[in-house]
């Protein structure tokens, strides 16, 4: 099968919905003349013109409330944020309107858009750069939330929420764009909702998203030389979260590490130590762990990086004391 | 083309007289509900601002959209949502117009292109302007009517929005009600710009004041903004000068102002404005008047009986419509 990169992935999977469909369209900044901050858009103001490749001013809650309400008058709009930082600004837009107006008009008027972009740390960006929000959207009801950590999960799942029903929030990475992964060249839909896993394992089970998926993964392969095999499940959506495959695994596994790029207080990795406890308790060999960024805005400085994100060594760590094999 | 000013039929002037005069008596009920409490939350009063409402309508296509915020009952009145559904959502009932998820603040009607009114101060703006790139971006024709209160006008969501509508020469009309307070803080304590269509003139947007105590002045000036959104000149924006005579919502008092300046806003009272003129001009007699007046009364009496023997929404409704999908896995435990 043919590699591209994350951001073509993304590319193919926004042409190909927006020639399938008149309806959509990109709006954002720098996403038609410019070709996109980072390049996901390339060429496509060429291919679809400035109706429907549209740049903005800065003014991110003023350009995804007009495309809330395009959404609510029949179109499908793809709102890019250059970063998740910046749709801050634009969060009353998201949540007070795109995510209720469905329920709030008894059913009347709904917004099928997707709102994306860049989420999470991505080097030495300071800490107005460098921040997670996906449980943010994630405790919101009428959103759905979704994190690709590879090339292939990220055109099926992208192509999914385009053509979703309901305000989708799908969020990328910086640090993922230039990934190379196999993509079929044919079309392909990933559901949303639904959980990968993408190693097979026994021993423990390790859950994660995103872009701190590559952790997860270099970590288990590490294990595998101690002898450990464990099971490495993508969420994949984190609204709604498959909480069945996580339990089937922990069933199995009887040990539960969640590795997750986001500060520890009511993230997702304690929502899914909360279920875990209560639906798999009896299965459970030791308590949940997890590894999570540090509870602290992020520094500039390289150390401050080092030692805020999660790590391989730590997700061992981790894995280790679940497994009470810590020296 | 735009209307002449006294350039009004018999039927017009009929029209904004029962208009007006159902959006009134229905908000008195409304009120005199609500110390029953039969109505509940939050619930914002029109009285005093009927003829903004009703020389907007006058000057709009059926199929145009309107927008505002939560101070919306008469909107979707005269949208043509019917008295009984509006009251019913009052209620919160499952005949409502937004089947009880609504309320006071938030009615929708998809039938009569009412996209809502909306609770956050200034978030309905950069969605009227949505609304309207929706239609330019399909070729339609229809114009949005985007409605905001002298409040909203301070939200940097207008400043944002009135950039990029004028940017892409949207086919919308901004209103501002200017009913001279934000809740309880007057126009002059929030700004130095008292004229706040001048707002608009920083984005090169038509912008003006306009007498909001008439329909008239206010459906000429709409038919002038309406025409060139459907000429493709972009946005307008209103500064339509009117007054409540009532408080923010139910809960205020309004302290803030003088008896005096509020008996002199009600001796300019658009509904006996437009009675007079009727009159004079011998539109209709004083009994036929009468006789409207009897049957909007009758209206709004049945919308409360109406309401009253509706049924509540099931309790498992509250999981209806949050998506649109009715297998959504919601966390119940």
């Amino acid at each position: 099968m043919r590699t591209i990169q994350f951001r073509e992935a993304l590319r193919e999977a926004l042409n190909e919905e927006m020639r399938k469909d008149e309806r959509v369209f990109l709006i954002g900044e720098e996403v038609a003349e410019y070709n996109g901050a980072y390049k996901v858009s390339q060429g496509m103001l060429e291919e679809f013109g400035e109706k429907r490749v549209i740049d903005t001013p800065i003014a991110e809650l003023g350009f995804a409330g007009i495309a809330v309400g395009a959404a609510m008058n029949g179109l499908r709009p793809v709102c890019e944020f250059m970063t998740f930082n910046f749709s801050l600004v634009a969060i009353d837009q998201v949540i007070n309107a795109a995510a209720k107006m469905l329920s709030m008009s008894g059913g009347q008027f709904g917004c099928p858009m997707v709102f994306r972009g860049p989420t999470g740390s991505a080097g030495q960006l300071g800490a107005q750069h460098s921040q997670n929000f996906e449980n943010w959207y994630a405790n919101t009801p009428g959103l759905k939330v979704v994190v690709p950590s590879n090339p292939y999960d990220a055109k099926g799942l992208l192509k999914a929420a385009i053509r979703d029903e309901n305000p989708v929030i799908f969020m990328e990475s910086e640090q993922m764009y230039g990934d190379k992964g196999e993509v079929p060249e044919e079309e392909y839909i990933i559901p949303l909702g639904v959980a990968d896993i993408k190693r097979v394992g026994h021993s423990v089970t390790i859950v994660s998203f995103g872009k701190i998926m590559k952790v997860a993964l270099t970590a288990a392969d590490e294990l595998a030389k101690e002898g450990i095999e464990a099971e490495v499940i993508d969420l994949r959506t984190v609204r709604p979260i498959d909480y069945n495959t996580i339990i089937e695994s922990v069933k199995k596994t009887n040990r539960l590490v969640v590795v997750e790029e986001a500060w520890p207080l009511a993230s997702i990795s304690s929502e899914i130590a909360y279920m875990v406890q209560k639906n798999a308790f009896d299965y459970l060999d030791a308590p949940v762990k997890r590894v999570t960024c540090l509870d602290v805005p992020l520094g500039y400085a390289p150390v401050f990086v080092e030692t805020y994100l999660p790590s391989v060594k730590k997700v061992i760590d981790a894995v280790n004391s679940v497994m009470y094999k810590n020296k | 083309m735009a209307a002449k000013k006294n350039t009004y039929s018999k039927e017009t002037y009929i029209k904004w007289y029962e208009e007006m005069l159902l959006m009134r008596r229905f908000e008195e009920k409304a009120a005199q509900l609500y110390g029953q409490q039969k109505i509940r939350g939050f619930c914002h009063l029109y009285i005093g601002q009927e003829a903004v409402v009703a020389g907007t309508m006058s000057a709009l296509k059926k199929e145009d959209r309107i927008i505002t915020a939560y101070r919306d009952h008469a909107h979707a009145l005269a949208c043509g949502i019917s008295a009984d559904a509006v009251m019913a959502e009052l209620y919160g009932k499952a005949t409502g117009c937004s089947k009880g998820k609504g309320g006071s603040m938030h009615m929708f009607s998809k039938e009569h292109h009412f996209f809502g009114g909306h609770g956050i101060v200034g978030g309905q703006i950069p969605l009227g302007a949505g609304i309207a790139f929706a239609d330019k971006y399909r070729g339609d024709k229809q114009v949005t009517v985007c409605y905001m209160g002298d409040g909203a006008v301070r939200q940097g969501a207008l400043h944002e929005t009135f950039n990029m509508a004028m940017l892409w020469k949207l086919p919308v009309i901004f209103v501002c009600e200017n009913n001279g307070y934000a809740m309880g803080t007057s126009v002059e304590r929030t700004t130095n710009v008292l004229d706040i269509y001048k707002l608009g003139l920083a984005y090169d947007m038509p912008s003006k004041a306009v007498d909001g105590m008439q329909p008239q002045t206010v459906h000429e000036s709409i038919a002038e903004a309406a025409d060139r959104a459907r000429n493709n000149e972009g946005p307008t924006f209103l500064e339509i000068r009117t007054y409540r005579y009532r408080g923010h919502s139910m809960s205020d008092p309004a302290k803030y102002r003088t008896k005096e300046e509020v008996e002199e806003y009600k001796s300019k009272d658009p509904i006996e404005i437009i009675k007079a003129i009727i009159l004079k001009e011998r539109y209709s007699t004083e009994a036929e008047l009468d006789a409207i007046e009897a049957n909007i009364e009758s209206t709004v009496n049945k919308s409360v009986e109406f309401a009253e023997n509706s049924p509540w929404p099931e309790a498992s409704d509250i999981y209806a419509d949050v998506y649109v999908e009715n297998d959504y896995p919601y966390i119940t435990e």
